[in-house]
């Protein structure tokens, strides 16, 4: 599904990632941790197209193709998507007009027909309960005013309607209280199949308890200092990022 | 149709021949003789005028322009395109200033409403517009209001008697259609709104083909005590068009008066809104929408002058440029002495699509009275990127989404329009024109 290898990237004048090796088959989740700055939501960006990153080396395939060629919106409708950490509140542009603007395009690429309005909103209504999402968000507009744990909700919803091949979630629990959390893990669960890869970035074990990984990666100073099943988890859980950071890299 | 453009403007030529062939009640024909004399004297404005620093109108001056003494042609065809159907009212069409009864139709008015051609007005029983031309426009100091009453002739005239109320919107259309010479079309626009009456009338100007013109409109009204108006000036000139309209309005006690100038095209554009909250109570709202692109030039003018007490005013403009397009918006606000709890609220805001847009803001308060609320505030952005980034990680196009965010710019000022036809048919306007920067 995904191959990065040896990915490096700059920001400004800044190094940040140094050589990211990361290999995700499809229907795999892959959680990746790592302490602030350490380049998860860089690396987030690279794979989805974000302006202003500037990779220097090395390569990422998705699905047989050259994946950093692609502008930001071919990704998407090749199936990539982005939770983004920071949503962005977009004033004027109502929620549903975006959701059915980015779901025809995604069906159009795919060879599908447009969605009628009645079937549109039959998806909607489907996938809001999945989430337990309050329908008044549909109508406003896209994120203004929502508060973090439900633009974070936001975020999943159109997952879940969009249905990407590849989900990128950059610290999605953050901002969720654990009820919230609950019912978005829940969400992403019921999205997962074995046909659909999520990387899930994130601080805490307690998200990855929900939403259980076949992998773990430490991510620190820009590079994959350790990788290992879903116990890595628990044990930086229990004693932090400091045992690994000088430690070799181990894939 | 290519036009020749080599003689120079001759004005006094023309309003000599202008004066004989379009005839006036005495006292109008003396206003027009004095106005084209002031004009002489003025010439047109020129940069060194504080109110046209930033709007060089040469361009104006250069081309010899001339006002058509009979009548126009305009094909159905474009006609068609500049409609608004939408509106479902009374609709007069004017062709180069001068109305057009073929293309024209005033059904549906409910009785205690006239809505005529300013000639046909004049030459009948003339009755209170001819009282009224003039008196709120003045041609001191204004070139160009000088230069349109000077060849006074033809316009529109509304009036609405005490207590009647107008439901669907009255569509104005002036069309500027230049064949083998520039042509000057210089409407003039009467409205007398009555006591607790109400009425909203749009004002189109648009041009057709690609030669030069100047479109140089003058509007009057007097809305009186507790009447409301709302009133739409959309300017969709052609791409040689230029535009200059002066709105001067007159406010009874607790009436209330909207001014939405929509700015959709024209090489240079120039709204002038005066508007005299004459009345204890009474409210203002003075918007505007602009688009500029290429080389075009949007200025916006107002003056609201809270001449009584407990008077509101508000104004809200919004712009989106693009390429080498400037815009300037002077916003004044007088609050004369004895005009106490005044709330005045003004703001411009500019989207600049390309390094090469400007835009000029420059608020001007003039207040003599000492318990008054009056703010303003300007900005000046461009389009989010990160925005930008979050649509196309959704799949949507670098252009879908560019356009969804200066729409989205431009329908908060929308929004504030209370009629949807009108609502809808200006969106729709605005989607085929919106800048969309690269
Ligand atoms: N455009 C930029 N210019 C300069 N530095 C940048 C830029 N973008 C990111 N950085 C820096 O790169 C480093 C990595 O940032 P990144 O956001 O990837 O970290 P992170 O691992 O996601 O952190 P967190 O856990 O806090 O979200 C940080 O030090 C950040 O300040
Ligand atoms: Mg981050």
């Amino acid at each position: 599904m995904l191959e990065v290898s040896n990915l490096q990237a700059s920001a400004g004048q800044r190094e940040i990632l140094k050589g990211i090796d990361l290999k995700v088959n499809p229907g795999e989740v892959h959680a990746i941790m790592g302490p602030n700055g350490s380049g998860k939501s860089t690396l987030a960006g690279v794979l989805a197209g974000r302006d202003g990153l500037e990779v220097t080396g090395g390569s990422a395939t998705f699905k047989e193709q050259d994946l950093l060629e692609l502008e930001p919106e071919e990704r998407a409708r090749e199936g990539v998507f982005l939770a983004f950490q920071y949503p962005v509140e977009i004033p004027g542009v109502n929620n549903a007009y975006l959701l059915k603007a980015a779901l025809n395009e995604v069906r159009k690429h795919r060879g599908e027909p447009e969605l009628d309005a009645m079937d549109f909103m039959t998806l909607i209504r489907e996938r809001m309960q999945l989430l337990e999402m309050d329908d008044t968000l549909l109508n406003r507009p896209v994120n203004e005013g929502f508060s973090g744990g439900e633009k974070k909700r936001n975020e999943i919803f159109q997952l879940a309607v969009l249905e990407p091949s590849l989900a990128i979630l950059d610290e999605t629990d953050s901002g969720l209280d654990i009820d919230a959390l609950k019912i978005v893990a829940n969400g992403v669960n019921a999205m997962r199949s074995p046909e659909r890869s999520m990387v899930v970035v994130t601080h805490y074990q307690r998200l990855l308890h929900y939403i259980v990984p076949d992998f773990v990666h430490v991510l620190s100073g820009g590079r994959i200092v350790k990788s290992g099943g879903k116990e890595l988890a628990l044990e930086l859980e229990e004693k932090g990022y400091g045992w690994i950071e000088s430690a070799p890299a181990v894939v | 149709m290519s036009q020749v453009v080599t003689a120079a403007p001759d004005y006094a030529g023309q309003f000599a021949a202008w004066s004989s062939a379009v005839p006036l009640p005495a006292p109008l024909a003396d206003m027009r003789r004095d106005a084209f004399q002031s004009f002489e004297q003025l010439g047109f404005p020129t940069t060194r005028l504080e109110e046209w620093r930033f709007t060089n109108v040469a361009p104006i001056t250069k081309i010899p322009f001339v006002a058509p003494e009979g009548a126009s042609s305009l094909s159905r065809e474009s006609l068609d395109r500049l409609q608004l159907p939408q509106l479902g009212g009374a609709e007069l069409v004017f062709v180069n200033g001068r109305l057009a009864p073929d293309l024209s139709s005033t059904t549906g008015l409910p009785d205690g409403v006239r809505v005529a051609g300013l000639a046909e007005m004049l030459a009948g029983q003339a009755g209170a517009v001819a009282g009224r031309v003039g008196q709120l426009a003045g041609a001191a100091g204004q070139a160009f209001t000088a230069l349109n009453t000077a060849f006074l002739g033809d316009g529109a005239v509304v009036e609405v008697d005490d207590g009647v109320v107008v439901e669907t919107p009255i569509h104005l259309l002036f069309v500027t259609s230049p064949d083998t010479a520039p042509v000057l079309s210089q409407p003039r626009v009467v409205v007398s709104a009555g006591a607790n009456s109400q009425v909203c009338l749009v004002e189109s100007h648009a041009g057709t083909g690609e030669g030069a013109y100047l479109s140089n409109a003058v509007s009057e009204m007097w809305v009186a005590d507790h009447a409301v108006v709302d009133h739409y000036v959309v300017a969709r000139e052609a791409d040689a068009g230029y535009h200059v309209g002066q709105l001067v309005a007159t406010l009874g006690r607790a009436s209330n008066f909207s001014s939405h100038a929509i700015t959709l095209g024209g090489a240079i554009v120039r709204n002038e809104a005066r508007v005299i909250l004459g009345g204890e109570g009474g409210e203002c709202t003075l918007n505007g929408l602009y688009l500029g692109t290429g080389r075009q030039l949007v200025d916006n003018q107002t003056t609201i002058d809270h001449a009584t007490p407990h008077c509101d005013s508000h104004e809200l403009y919004k712009g989106i440029l693009d390429g080498q397009s400037r815009a300037v918006f002077n916003g004044k606000i007088i609050v004369r002495l004895d005009a106490q709890k005044t709330d005045a609220k003004q703001s411009n805001k500019a989207l600049l699509l390309s390094e090469g847009a400007q835009v000029t803001t420059k608020p001007q308060l003039e207040i003599f009275a000492d318990d008054v609320k009056c703010t303003h505030g300007a900005t000046v952005g461009q389009l989010d990127d990160e925005a930008l980034f979050y649509l196309r990680s959704r799949a949507l196009s670098e252009e879908q989404a560019r356009q969804l965010l200066v729409h989205a710019f431009a329908a908060d000022l929308l929004g504030h329009i209370k009629v949807g036809a009108i609502r809808e048919q200006l969106d729709a306007l605005l989607l085929e024109r919106l800048p969309v920067g690269s």
